[in-house]
């Protein structure tokens, strides 16, 4: 990677700083508590799931640490920095990124255009007046993610006319824009078929080491192939976290979760 | 759509510019040059010489409601800003205000402060959403012409400001019909091909995608407001030159050049064109100028008052939205599609 000595960079200056660090994170929706107490920490470079039922709240979860809520109580640091006050897009702009759970695409504009407004979006060139030429490093970079996520066939299609797989992929594509340092994947799996899940297991392993991700995912299966560290939630809190393997042979859990309807 | 598109050969040898010009736009650029060889005076002036300053401040709020969603009814105010500070700062027979500095101060200054006008406009509007733009700028349209109105130090009031003439610059009358429409041709292009071009580039793609998802924008990285009121000051560049001619077309300018009327003819003119593409603004200004023309003259001839125009043409607007939200563009394309002959649809290749 290209971006490897500026991402190097930022790790030496912001020292041992974890990647995110969640203290006190509640939000409330009204009466309801989608977020209770978060304490949440994640090092740099570490690949996290977050399991829990439907409404447990891991999205609420990804929406406050994002800015696209604000959470009612609580400090999210990012690699050291207190973002908890942070509009969504300065955040993004220091390195964070997401995916949604319904994904939010440009539906008139083609795979590649997609990518490249997401490039964009990261670069000092979001307000150029000028067209790309057709040697632009951000056309370029785009191109290559696109090919990251296996979607060269479907490069100049326009997102309208792709399959709900391939709109994930891109989904994917367009949260690997410029140098992210860490990303939240809000369960890119779900309605997946089997070889398009294996195909997803092969992405997100190959992306470079210093990538830290939070994937939310129900598949335990997929959580296991693409996580080392597992967070379990309920009903706005976490109840458990560890290696997959203890999470995996825990009681609890097993009576919480794994025993309801999971295979 | 595609910014990024290639050539479907991608050895082919790249198209040169000048290859990639779609044949109509030869076609009309080339009738539009000879133009001044068969037409009157009066049609160079009146009707064409209109029609492009009408269309340029039309397209000023064709690129900030067709590319950024927004509504602004302010857009004729900062056209007739701009036209207010050309006499102040330059000529007018009003010679107890105009300061006669030279063009090449006054022109700049009046766009530059213009462009402030509007990127101010722009910075109170985009905290409001839909009918609440459309209000804000209205209003702020309206607060516009009453201070002209009664402020006679500066705006000389009721009357505002006569003999606001064009420079002459290389010995050209620019009010010459000929001349002006030439004049009024080469901006009526320069600022269409600007919108046409920056509605690709980085900038124009990130305001469509502002004005079809805000929260997805900012999950990429991007200041949506920061690009709404940077809109709101491009389209003040636009409305700021549309201005300037316009007050050169009357060689004058008064409080009524931006009262409501005018300001709520812009979105009428906009509207009954077609939002979705540039052209529009020039297709609803031609519409418009004619009809004003001889809407008139056509009414009185079968009996009725000529006061009647401007119902006639409330009535058009009325059909337009009801009939086609996309102006008459939209009728176009539904013709073509109508005729199976949709070159968008008969591409290939695409489907799911
Ligand atoms: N914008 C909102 N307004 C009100 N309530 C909300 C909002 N977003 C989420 N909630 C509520 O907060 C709770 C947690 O929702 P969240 O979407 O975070 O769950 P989740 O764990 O992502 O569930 P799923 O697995 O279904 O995606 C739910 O009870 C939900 O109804
Ligand atoms: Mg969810």
């Amino acid at each position: 990677m290209t971006e490897a000595a500026t991402v190097s960079d930022r790790l030496s200056a912001t020292g041992t700083a974890n990647a995110l660090e969640l203290r006190g994170v509640s939000k409330l929706f009204g009466a309801l508590a989608a977020l209770e107490d978060i304490d949440l920490t994640v090092r740099p470079g570490e690949r996290r799931a977050v399991l829990g039922s439907n409404g447990a709240g891991k999205t609420t979860l990804f929406n406050c640490v994002t800015g696209d809520f604000l959470p009612t109580r609580g400090t999210i640091r990012f690699f050291g920095e207190d973002i908890s006050a942070f509009p969504p897009h300065e955040r993004i702009r220091r390195g964070l990124r997401r995916t949604y759970q319904i994904s939010l695409l440009f539906t008139g504009l083609s795979v590649l255009d997609n990518v490249y407004l997401a490039c964009v979006g990261v670069s000092r060139s979001r307000f150029s007046f000028l067209r790309p030429r057709r040697d632009d490093a951000l056309v370029a970079s785009a191109e290559d993610l696109v090919h990251v996520v296996h979607l060269d066939d479907a490069r100049d299609t326009r997102v309208a006319n792709l399959s709900y797989g391939q709109q994930r992929q891109l989904e994917i594509a367009m949260a690997l824009a410029g140098a992210p340092r860490f990303i939240l994947f809000d369960e890119p799996a779900a309605g997946l078929s089997p070889t398009e899940r294996r195909e997803l297991v092969e992405i997100l392993n190959g992306l470079p080491d210093h990538m830290g991700y939070i994937i939310i995912e129900h598949d335990m299966d997929v959580a296991l192939r693409v996580a080392e560290s597992v967070t379990m939630m309920h009903n706005g809190r976490i109840f458990k976290q560890g290696k997959p393997a203890e999470i995996e042979q825990d009681p609890e859990v097993q009576a919480l979760y794994l025993g309801g309807g999971h295979g | 759509m595609a910014v990024t598109e290639r050539d479907p050969a991608r050895d082919a040898r790249p198209l040169s510019w000048i290859e990639r010009i779609p044949g109509r736009y030869w076609l009309i650029g080339a009738a539009l040059l000879v133009m001044p060889v068969f037409a009157s005076d009066f049609v160079l002036f009146q009707i064409f010489g209109w029609t492009f300053i009408l269309g340029i401040i039309a397209l000023s709020l064709m690129f900030l409601g067709g590319y950024g969603g927004m509504v602004s009814l302010a857009q004729m105010t900062v056209a007739g800003l701009a036209g207010y500070m050309v006499a102040i700062f330059g000529e007018s027979a009003i010679s107890a205000i105009s300061l006669n500095w030279p063009w090449y101060i006054a022109i700049p200054l009046a766009l530059a402060i213009a462009v402030l006008f509007g990127t101010l406009t722009g910075w109170l509007a985009v905290r409001t959403d839909g009918i609440y733009t459309i209000m804000i700028t209205l209003a702020i349209a309206a607060a516009f012409f009453y201070f002209v109105r009664q402020n006679y130090v500066m705006f000389n009031g009721f009357s505002g400001f006569n003999g606001v003439l064009p420079p002459d610059l290389f010995g050209v009358d620019w009010r010459g019909p000929k001349a002006f429409y030439y004049l009024t041709l080469f901006w009526a292009v320069i600022c269409y091909l600007a919108v046409l071009y920056i509605s690709r580039a980085p900038f124009g793609l990130a305001l469509q995608g502002v004005r079809d998802n805000q929260r997805r924008m900012s999950a990429l990285g991007y200041n949506a407001t920061a690009h709404r009121v940077a809109a709101y000051a491009f389209a003040a560049v636009l409305a700021g030159i549309g201005g300037i001619l316009l007050t050169w077309q009357s060689a004058q300018v008064s409080p009524g050049t931006a009262g409501i009327g005018p300001a709520i003819d812009v979105l009428v003119i906009a509207v009954i064109g077609g939002m979705r593409h540039p052209v529009g603004a020039f297709i609803g200004a031609f519409v418009y100028v004619i009809l004003k023309t001889f809407a008139l003259d056509a009414l009185v001839a079968v009996g009725l008052a000529g006061e009647r125009f401007q119902l006639l043409i409330g009535l058009g607007f009325l059909v337009i939205v009801f009939w086609s939200p996309d102006g008459i563009l939209g009728l176009w394309d539904r013709w073509r599609e109508s005729r199976g002959k949709d070159p968008l649809l008969d591409r290939g290749g695409e489907g799911p």
